[in-house]
């Protein structure tokens, strides 16, 4: 087979071994937890069920969280907000699976809606969009954050941390990102135009002992 | 336990191999080729990457996306399982010393977790004593073991150039892969102050190995630690043990968990006793020769938890020295960013599970204040995004100009935030030196007197220290990748570590190259296998994982322990013809 054939067979293949693993047959009842389309042990699928049966965060700090994350990675003329990406929900199913995450988040919500209630007398997601941002103003930036707000700024940048990575983690964060593998391809080098804007080029041996393609 | 009773496999064979990584797998696989009857022990599950699959899955398919777990420690999509612990198995340590121990119970073992790269020692390799008058040389030379690295290159496949080093002999190659744009910044910087970088030399097809149809050729995702459905990388589970299977001639018994070696009144093998962890009864099974290959520390475990009347300090222990010589590569690593990739055009640079180039060791330790060598393995661009993706933003984007040319202040929110992430994309990368550290009999792993695991068996204890020799070594990884990086025009972001942290310098068994418990010799008195892999003091008990290594060398150690599995295979095979064993 040729090579290019070879990798479109490739390609098939894969996509319609997902889809199958994906799809359940007319009539078929879904579990309540959804399957996990990668290879798992026995011990792995137990401790997903276990914990996507638990719930960690309130409501009112999902709301919390919610509003935070789209504060830190909001719709803009590229992609979606950090919500729209299912954000809040890899932060509640995070937490659990880590369970270190669980105090710094808790008490980091906490923390920031009794100094909320302080400034304006109102938890964080009560207050007025001007509130809100003052207050974030006072702990998203570390090195201009007052003495008195560590703690603040502690919890914000745990909330950052965890807002970017699920969102550029999440289908909408990597089609924004631009990350082009995770696909079958033949690695010929570094595309011509890159190479030139650089300055680099591959020497004469190199391209002499380097795999080469014949399609 | 009034039932309690230890079933007997009835069927008997010729051969019994614990373990199926790199060592057991290649002694399954020559077994397999001669047509002797065997049986191969796995203590963790069946695996095959064609039907275990992780790879080419999006990271928003796992919901911690991609995290590891306390059941695969290097990330939810790892083809390996377990990892530095694992439930209801413990070890211990002596001492306050630290030793991390990774293992991976399935079928494959550990070569489901590594980096494919397959390099050959060198002739000094074999004979540091004589170079150094540290540790002991080999009973054997680079020229007992070359012909076999060659039927390993050919058999398996390995990419790389010709070089003509000295001591880091080329193998049968492989075209390799052109070398990504960090990759080329970072030869050009290195080359200029002396430092070589060539093609790395790695374990995956970059074409299709002509005389074998179970495998394809790399299709470039980057992902070999997933496990390879076309098989286009080596793991010992799809490239030595499945066709040992479908050879018929040997069964795997999965889920065994082997208690110790049984031996006769002559003090021979006569096979194994087991647990088997599906139903927890306990079995033996019967074979004229038993080959362990379980891992350096775990063939040292057996061998010591094997006591019998004839073998009372544990099978081949008369002279202690089981346990002990054991060693790990060194490892460091320091990482960066690169100013001039901010900002950078996208196009798809997965290429092979791997770096495409790397740093064999180049200079000469007459002139340096440390012994033994290092290799440097580099490694950044434009990955696959997963947990951990853009954390401590804070400390980088108030560091450089945005895409406006402007400062600004670090963290924040919003929709600038959002752009620094797009914009910091792929200017990151990191580099590590993996060298190699002396053989000392006081570190060592022994069984500990008092604390056995789940299945009633006695468990390991550590004790290793790092000495001066590694400390100094790690000192000098540094400095040299600080080099690097400065002549990169990069800025160093982390792992500038100094004498308070020991230069960075890891914990003993953080670089899962450990050998040297099972150490061969041509003396009975000072070593555990004759330069055969066959015990000195149980002629049918052969051990062809790490063990036998009486030095690991700035090299990775799978492309040796499969020549020397190869090896004594060959040697089990002729005695048992000539019915010496």
């Amino acid at each position: 087979m040729d090579r290019r054939k070879y990798l479109k067979s490739f390609t098939v293949g894969a996509i319609g071994t997902g889809a199958l693993l994906q799809s359940c047959a007319p009539g078929e009842k879904t579990s309540q937890v959804a399957p996990l389309n990668h290879d798992r042990t026995p011990e792995e699928k137990a401790h997903y069920e276990k914990l996507m049966s638990e719930k960690f965060f309130t409501e009112h700090e999902m709301k919390t969280i919610t509003v935070l994350s789209d504060y830190i990675i909001p719709k803009d003329e590229t992609s979606g907000s950090a919500s729209e990406a299912g954000v809040p929900d890899f932060i509640e199913f995070i937490v659990k699976d880590m369970p270190h995450h669980q105090v710094p988040m808790r008490g980091g919500l906490k923390w920031l809606d009794l100094r909320c209630n302080k400034e304006f007398g109102k938890p964080f997601v009560e207050g007025s969009g001007e509130q809100q941002t003052a207050m974030l103003d006072q702990i998203a930036y570390p090195d201009q954050a007052k003495p008195g707000v560590e703690q603040g700024v502690a919890f914000f940048n745990l909330m950052r941390d965890l807002t970017a990575c699920g969102f550029f983690s999440s289908k909408m964060g990597i089609k924004d990102l631009g990350y082009m593998g995770n696909t079958p391809n033949q690695w010929d080098g570094v595309p011509d135009e890159v190479l030139k804007q650089y300055g680099l080029s591959y020497d004469q041996r190199t391209l002499d002992i380097s795999v080469k393609f014949d399609s | 336990m009034a039932d309690f009773q230890i079933k007997k496999n009835p069927k008997k064979y010729d051969v019994c191999i614990i373990g199926s990584g790199a060592g057991g797998g290649m002694a399954a696989y020559m077994m397999a080729q001669a047509g002797i009857k065997t049986v191969l022990l796995e203590a963790g599950p069946m695996y095959d990457p064609k039907k275990n699959v992780t790879q080419m899955k999006w990271p928003w398919e796992s919901p911690r996306r991609g995290a590891s777990t306390a059941h695969r420690n290097f990330g939810d999509f790892d083809a390996a399982y377990g990892g530095w612990s694992l439930e209801g198995e413990p070890y211990t340590h002596k001492d306050g010393t630290k030793f991390d121990w990774f293992r991976s119970r399935m079928l494959g073992g550990r070569t489901n977790h590594w980096g494919r790269i397959s390099l050959r020692f060198g002739p000094k390799d074999f004979k540091r004593k004589s170079i150094d008058g540290m540790g002991d040389d080999w009973p054997i030379g680079y020229e007992d073991v070359a012909p076999y690295y060659d039927r390993v290159d050919k058999l398996i496949g390995v990419f790389g150039s010709k070089e003509n080093l000295p001591n880091d002999p080329d193998s049968i190659f492989l075209p390799p892969p052109k070398p990504r744009l960090h990759e080329l910044i970072i030869k050009d910087a290195a080359t200029s102050i002396g430092i070589p970088v060539i093609p790395s030399r790695l374990s995956i097809l970059t074409k299709a190995l002509p005389d074998n149809k179970d495998r394809g050729a790399c299709f470039y995702c980057a992902q070999c630690n997933r496990g390879c459905q076309v098989y286009g990388d080596f793991s010992s589970s799809s490239v030595l043990v499945n066709p040992a299977i479908n050879s018929t001639h040997v069964d795997v018994i999965a889920n065994a968990m082997v208690r110790e070696v049984l031996t006769n009144d002559e003090g021979l093998a006569t096979g194994v006793s087991y647990v088997d962890k599906t139903d927890m009864q306990e079995y033996t099974v019967q074979a004229r020769v038993v080959i362990l290959a379980a891992s350096a520390c775990e063939s040292a475990r057996l061998l010591m938890n094997s006591k019998s009347a004839r073998h009372p300090n544990g099978i081949s222990n008369s002279s202690n020295i089981v346990g002990k010589y054991l060693h790990d590569s060194t490892g460091a690593a320091m990482g960066g960013i690169l100013p001039k990739l901010i900002g950078r055009k996208r196009y798809n640079e997965d290429g092979v599970g791997g770096m495409h180039v790397y740093t064999p060791w180049w200079l000469d330790n007459k002139n340096l204040d440390f012994k033994r060598g290092y290799h440097i393995e580099y490694w950044g661009g434009m990955g696959m995004p997963g947990y951990g993706f853009g954390f401590g933003m804070q400390g980088l984007n108030g560091k450089y100009p945005g895409r406006d040319g402007k400062m600004k202040p670090a963290g924040g929110y919003g929709a600038l935030l959002k752009d620094d992430y797009r914009y910091f994309y792929g200017a990151t990368f990191g580099m590590s030196g993996r060298g190699e550290a002396i053989a000392r009999e006081d570190n060592y792993c022994e069984i500990d007197p008092k604390v056995v695991d789940k299945f009633g068996i006695p468990v390991l204890r550590f004790h290793y220290k790092w000495s001066e020799e590694e400390v100094k070594q790690a000192r000098h990884m540094k400095q040299t990748f600080a080099e690097i990086i400065d002549k990169m025009g990069g800025v160093v972001t982390w792992g500038n570590d100094g004498a308070e942290k020991d230069y960075g310098l890891e914990a003993p068994g953080r670089i899962i190259h450990e050998v040297g418990t099972t150490r061969m010799g041509d003396d009975p008195k000072r070593s555990v296998v004759n330069r055969y892999n066959q015990a000195h003091e149980c002629k049918n008990l052969f051990v062809v994982d790490g063990g036998p290594f009486v030095s690991q060398a700035d090299k990775n150690p799978t492309w040796t322990i499969l020549a020397l599995s190869m090896r004594a295979s060959e040697y089990i095979i002729e005695e048992m013809k000539k019915q010496n064993i």
